[in-house]
Order: structure tokens, then sequence, then C-alpha cells
């Protein structure tokens, strides 16, 4: 038996699909589109008398409209796929809207269930609901329940499964409309083509619906004659507003009057008094900037509250301090994010340590055997971990923020900001992620409802430097201090994050002009009333976010972090130092590409010797797209001495001096284009991982990557040139700048004929035109 | 009189008389309980003044001023 959830969003249907199915639910996505998926099964049924169960969860939707991807794939399985019971989850704080999609799902021929959630927000609020009176109304079950606290839910099942067994006909609100002869005409036309669920059809196509114009080209063109003919009803010949208007005037009159309202006083709820403060005109943003804050400090902040920096608190004890997985001494006590990575490093490291150990004492040390283990295999399996406790905080805090309601609230604020960069107020919370880390950014893009507007988010997810960028600048920032300008090292640190948006800003107004051309989408959205966050659903969610991460993105980084040791350790002489590798002579070889961006010989670099190290740069720059932390690390081992410890700042003077006279032999522009070369191209694997698995498609993927690299080396190129302006190289630049310039516009150009031709090639189908963006999604043939 | 959406002030109510736009907001527009004949409620404008926050068939609907001038209400 198959069941399908449907119902609006906020409804509460994730709750109930949780309570169905618990442990054997799975997420996966609807085919072609980046729309979840949820099926598992039903288990409060007794083994031995069972048949199989399927729950589908479908996604949230007002209405049956063909606009969305949710929408479109909500009714294709509707009408399509025969589930032998619909269960309509109704929010009943809030029956009028609700109703709206029932009165659509009635249409077709499936028997249907409506289960009344929120029973105990109503009890609460002191309204009461004629639940008899609302199932004669309706004509279908009609059962209240409490998802939330799991009441109802036994008798809901039960009643569902009774129903499941019967055949049930579509019946229709609209049947005392003025329309309701011509709906069944073509109702019966279509029902002699031996095609299921034809009220729901004619329904539709008596609206004017795009999607069933498509379906049914020869009926949908005798309508436009008849339509006319038919005499005028008191919206003209606009099938649309009137069908619309028949179906909330029937709520009304005949649903409406079971619902009783309690005096007015009692409803000013909780959540209204709560808005009062949260979207306030004036304390609504410093509120929100106080608890993004707050949320950034516990992911990662090294000192809690400031207690070092500010009051000088200082951890002596050594238990204490090894508990909190940091050395004793004038160091703030680190936040739940830190000392939970800390943990996992510490766990990782003793185990990296242990293999090192054993397989020096078989005699193996030095070899590629011990190579390949320890740095290739475990110290991937490292890296993948050590970023895993932090991403998954910051993503418990996003979904909390999003069950209670607050994310719609940052929308509302904050849209008016995000409109002319052709984002909405939504975009604002992944890409707030970014700061921390891309990968928990990337995967927010989730709750975008636009397309587009998801890919323009998730390809301008770099550029807000993330926690891993930071050694880079803070080395760089360090040695521009002692160098050039002295006291000045956080000024550096400030403009490269500055730079990243500066830059993301230009490029989403770019890209809005060319490849994502489009109408803004629309901003009509509800402000769903506040919720209790639901630990459980909470926590199966993040338990799905975890396995994803680490299955989906820690393949990817592992398997480049294994490619790079090879790369690294292996030459012409067999195992080798990373000078006389394959990645070195592709360092070697490759420098000449980056010359014009920031590894220039002769008069762009302080000294003959950064000539000889131009290469070196380039090399750490590759491992950087790989996991932006091995940089510095890199570039530290590429100078001769150990990276790890110029990184945690625990290098020897000699050390430290070497590695300081490498970096400084760059001149501050050739070291800002390197930096902005790291900010802008690919981020790292996790986040290629992540952007793969929301972007659905290996082409838009790969066009990401490619729009990444081509900013880095375009933004790096300008930087560097800019800053060598007065030297006899600029002429060059000059020219190299107009090539570029031309190359850029020539493929924008071509990006953007692209996309007509595409839309056209759609237009013919005579839908219009969001339809066809999930259509086009559909026929996307390199979807996996 | 007649006033659109976009030109209430917080507090101000009417009902909706027309409801015009191109297909897509429209349609979204009827979806969430625009219609002719629903009664509104302005409650209360964003910070940066825009999008709007409003009162409709006992729910709050966030819209935009370009989307909020599509409907035309009676006050």
């Amino acid at each position: 038996m198959k069941i399908a959830l449907i119902g609006n969003p906020n409804c509460g249907k994730t709750t109930l699909f949780n309570r169905l199915t618990g442990s054997t639910a799975h997420v996966g996505n609807w085919p072609g589109v980046t729309v979840e998926k949820r099926e598992g099964q039903y288990k409060g049924l007794k083994k031995q008398t069972s048949e199989r169960i399927d729950v589908v969860d479908l996604p949230g939707i007002y209405s049956l409209s063909p606009y969305t991807p949710e929408e479109i794939v909500s009714r294709n399985f509707m009408i399509d796929e025969n589930p032998d019971l619909i269960i309509n989850i109704v929010d009943a704080t809030n029956l009028e809207r609700n109703l709206y999609l029932t009165t659509q799902v009635l249409e077709a021929d499936v028997p249907v269930i409506v289960a009344l959630n929120m029973m105990d927000a109503v009890e609460r609020s002191g309204d009461e609901i004629d639940i008899k009176g609302l199932e004669q109304a309706l004509g279908v079950p009609t059962v209240p329940i409490s998802a939330l606290k799991g009441k109802g839910i036994k008798e809901l099942m039960a009643r569902a499964l009774d129903e499941g067994k019967t055949k049930r006909k579509g019946a229709s609100v609209l049947a005392s409309c003025d329309c309701y002869p011509l709906i069944e005409r073509i109702r019966d036309t279509i029902a002699k083509e031996n095609i299921a669920n034809p009220l729901f059809h004619a329904a539709k196509l008596v609206e004017g619906d795009s999607a069933e114009c498509v379906r049914f080209p020869g009926i949908a063109k005798s309508l436009e004659e008849v339509k006319p003919m038919l005499g005028k009803n008191e919206y003209g010949d606009d099938y649309e507003a009137y069908v619309a208007d028949m179906r909330y005037r029937y709520i009304s009159q005949y649903y409406s009057p079971c619902l009783k309202r309690a005096t007015h006083e009692a409803r000013l709820s909780r959540s209204d008094k709560a808005d009062k403060v949260l979207t306030h005109r004036i304390w609504a943003i410093p509120i929100f900037v106080l608890i993004m804050f707050a949320v950034f400090h516990i992911t990662f902040s090294e000192d809690i509250l400031f207690l070092n920096s500010w009051f000088g608190v200082e951890v002596t004890n050594e238990l204490f301090a090894s508990a909190l997985m940091i050395e004793p001494g004038d160091v703030g006590i680190p936040s739940l994010g830190v000392w939970l990575q800390s943990l996992l490093g510490w766990c990782t490291g003793g185990l990296i340590d242990v293999s090192r150990d054993g397989l020096t004492a078989a005699g193996y040390e030095g070899t590629w055997v011990e190579g390949f283990l320890c740095d290739g295999l475990l110290s991937g399996i490292d890296s993948v971990l050590s970023f895993v406790p932090q991403v998954l905080l910051l993503y418990l805090f996003l979904s909390i923020l999003e069950d209670t309601g607050y994310m719609a609230r940052v929308a509302f604020i904050l849209d008016r900001a995000f409109r002319r960069f052709g984002l909405s107020g939504r975009a604002f919370m992944p890409l707030l992620m970014c700061f921390g880390c891309a990968v928990p950014g990337i995967i927010a893009t989730k709750a975008l409802e636009n397309e587009k507007e998801r890919r323009l988010t998730i390809m301008l997810s770099p550029f807000f430097s993330c926690g891993a960028k930071l050694p880079i600048w803070a080395t760089f920032a360090g040695i521009m201090a002692n160098t050039y300008w002295s006291g000045y090292g956080d000024l550096v640190v400030f403009i490269m994050y500055f730079m990243g948006i500066a830059v993301a800003i230009i490029a989403a107004i770019i890209l809005k002009l060319t490849a994502l051309k489009g109408d803004p989408p629309p901003f009509i959205m509800e402000l769903p009333a506040y919720h209790r966050p639901q630990f459980k659903s909470t926590m199966i969610h993040l338990w799905d976010k975890a396995k994803h991460l680490l299955v989906r993105t820690g393949t990817v980084i592992a398997v480049s972090i294994i490619v790079i040791w090879f790369l690294s350790s292996f030459g012409k002489g067999g195992y080798c130092d990373i000078d006389d590798s394959i990645l070195g002579y592709l360092g070697k070889g490759l420098q000449y590409l980056f010359y014009p961006v920031f590894a220039a010989p002769n008069g762009f670099a302080t000294t003959e010797a950064s000539n000889a190290y131009a290469w070196r740069f380039v090399v750490a720059a590759f491992t950087g797209l790989i996991a932006k932390e091995m940089v510095v690390a890199t570039l530290g081992t590429l100078a001769g001495v150990d990276g790890d410890a110029i990184l945690e700042g625990a290098a020897s003077e000699a050390d430290q001096t070497a590695f300081d006279a490498m970096i400084g032999s760059m001149t501050p522009a050739a070291m800002f284009a390197y930096m902005a070369f790291n900010l802008f191209s690919v981020p790292c694997m996790a986040a290629v991982g992540a952007a793969m698995g929301e972007l659905k498609s290996r082409k838009r993927s790969w066009q990401a990557i490619g729009f990444w690299l081509l900013t880095a080396y375009v933004v790096s190129f300008v930087v560097f040139w800019l800053g060598n302006f007065n030297t006899y190289m600029w002429g060059m630049s000059l020219a190299v700048t107009l090539i570029l310039v031309t190359l850029c516009a020539l493929l924008a150009w071509k990006v953007v004929t692209n996309f007509k031709t595409k839309q056209a090639t759609a237009a013919n189908v005579g839908a219009n035109e969001s339809a066809l963006g999930a259509a086009a999604t559909h026929d996307e043939s390199e979807v996996e | 009189m007649e006033k659109k959406l976009s030109e209430f002030e917080p507090s101000e109510s009417g009902k909706v008389k027309t409801v015009t736009g191109e297909g897509r907001i429209r349609r979204r527009l009827f979806d969430m309980g625009i219609t002719p004949g629903a009664s509104i409620v302005m409650r209360k404008k964003a910070p940066f003044g825009d999008p709007i926050e409003v009162n409709v068939r006992g729910y709050e609907l966030t819209l935009r001023k370009t989307e909020a001038e599509c409907v035309v209400l009676d006050v």
C-alpha cells in the first residue's frame, strides 16, 4: 500500500512523517529536480498480519498550480503514480488557507483522509472546531491529531488503512458554480480516453492551467473558443481568478463555520508578542546581529565570552586544561565547536601516530607504504573529520532557527538589502554561514525556493572568506606588517574579507545580467507562527546531514587528498621529495600561466630569489583547491621547513626566518594577488562535493568550478596589475587585460544566447516561463 | 475608495477588489488567499520599509511592495 502525505509548508507534515516512519525514513531526491523526497515505511503495524505500507512525504505546497518544482512534483505524484491513499495534513490553526489545497486534492480520484494537525495549539488558544461538521462538509474522514505530541495518530492510521481499501471518485467544490457544466463536459471527454483523474484535469483546464494546456492541447484550444461564448461572469473571462475565488468562497461558506474562535483578546498569541520585538522596526536588526554572533561564537570562538582577552581569565589547572583540549596558560576557554574539533583531531592524530609507530617497528619507515597510509589515507580521513563537528554545529543552529520560524523573519527583515543583487532575503543565511564554512552554507541553499537564486547563491559562496582561509591571511598579513606596514596586519585581513564581499556583489550583478537572467522570484511568503524547536526531528535531520556529509563529501575529499599525496610524493625517480615530484614539475611548468596573476619575475618581485620561489606558490595554490588548510602547510614544506609547525606558530626561529624570507620575496601587490587567488578559486573539495549535491547536475557543477577559477584568475590579475601599474610591464598587462575582458564578454554572450535558445525551444511547447524552468531541469540529461 | 495595498500604512485594512499582475505572481497571490472579497489588515513594514507584513485569512503573510501594487482594495 502506498500512502502520500500532502499539505502546506509549516503544517507539521514532516513531524507526522517522522512519527509514522521513524528510523525507516530516508531522504532522496525527486528525479531531475532539487526537491527532497522522503520515503519510509509505516512502523505501527503488527508484523505478522501486514503488507508493507510505504509512506511518501510530498513537498510542502500551498496549491497544485504548475509554477514551482515542488508543486509539479506533488501533482505529478498524485495524478500519475496512483497512491492508494492521500493524507492531507491541515494546520488547524490556519484552516482557511490550508483547506484551499484540500479543495484541489479532493478533485483527484484517490481516497483522501484529512488530518487536522496542531489541535493542541487550537485548544490552547480557546478556539473550538466542530470535527463532525467539518467531516460532513468535506465528505472525507477527518481526524484531529497533534503530530508534535503524538496524539490521534493511531486513530488516523486505523481510519487511513480502512479508507485505503476503498475507491473514491473525485468531487469538486465548484459543483455549484456557473462553470460546472463546462467542467463536467470536459471531464467526460477526458474520461472517454481512459485517462485517470478526469475531474482534476477538467477543473485545471478551465482554470487555464499551463501544464494541463500542454497535456491536452486539443481541449485547451477548443476551450479558448468556448469561453467567450459562455457569457461573462463577474470576472469577465478571467477563469483563474474566478476559480480561486470560488474555492475560497466555498471554504468560508461551508468549512469556516465549523471553527468557533475564542474572543479577540485571547487571540493575540505568543507568536504575535514575539514578533512585536523580533521584527520591530528598530530592534529587529540588532537582535538579529546578536543571534548570529552567538551562533558563530559558540561554533568558532577559541576564547568563549572573551573571558581571556577582556577579563584575563586563564586556565592554569592542568587537568581542566586537558579536558578542554588546550595547553594550560594564557588562553581562553574554547567554545563547543572548537572543543569538539580538537577532541576529534586528538583521536585521529593519535591514530596516525600509532600507525606510524607500528609501521616504523615493522621496518617501513620512510617508504611509500608509510607515506600512503599516514600522509595520504589517514591524513585524508583526518582532514575530512576535522571540519565535521563545526559544520554540524552550524547546521544544528540553522535548523533550530528554521524550525522555530525565525528564518522567515530574517528573510522579511533583510529582503530589501538583497533584492538589488538578484537575491531575496532568504539567501542571507546561507551566505552568512559561508563566513564560517562554505559546506553548511551550500547545504543551506536548499531552503531557497527559486532554482536560479539557489545557483547564484552557491556560486557566490566561496567569496565569503571561510575559517580555513584565515590562516593564509594571517600568515601574509603578519609578514606584510613586518616588512611594509608595521602594525596594520589586521587591516590586511579586513581588506581580504571586504574584497570578498565586494567581488561577490559585482559577480552577482554580472551573473544576473548574463547567465542567470530572469525576473526576480516573487517574495510572497507566509510568516509561520513561532514553534518550539523539536528535538527529535532536528536530530533526525542532523543525522541525515552527517551521513550525507561523510559519504558524499568525504569520498570526494579523501580521493583528492590521496591523489595530491601521490602527485607530491612520486616523480621520475619513484618515491621522492615534493621538489622532484610530479606536482613539483607541474608547478614549474604551469607557473608561466600564473605570471600575469602573481608569479611574474623581474620588476614584480623584490628579490631575484622569488623567481625561484614562483612555482612553489603555484603548487601551494593547487593544494588549496583541495583544502585551504593545506596552503600554508604546503608553503612551509616547500620552504624546507615543517609546515604544520608554521601553522601552529611553533616553528623554530631559523625555520620561521626561512619561511618569512620566501613569502617576503613577493611584492605587496603579488601577495594581495596571491591571497585573492586563494579567496576566489575553488574553495575546497568538501564545498565542491556539497555544491554537486545541491546543484544536482554535473554540468552545472563544472560551470561553478569554472566560474570560481575564472573569477580567481581575473581578480588576482586585476589586483596584481593595479599594484604594478607604474612599472614597464603595465603595457603588457593592459594588453592581456583587454584580451581577457574580450574573452569574458564573448563567453558571457555565448552563455546568454545559449540560454535564450533553450528558452525559445521550450517556449514552443507553449507553457509559461517558470513551468519551463522546471521542465528544463527535468530534461537535463546529465542529472545524476 | 480604492487603494493599492502598497500604499497602506500599518493597521489600515480593506477588502480586496481586484488582483492584477503577471501570471505567476497573480496565481501565487490567489493561492495565498488574496482573492477578491478577502479582508486584509496591514501589520507592519520591514526595517528598511519593504517588504510589508499583512494579515489575511487569519495568518501572517509577507510580500514586497512591487507585489502589493498588484492588489487593489476597497477601503
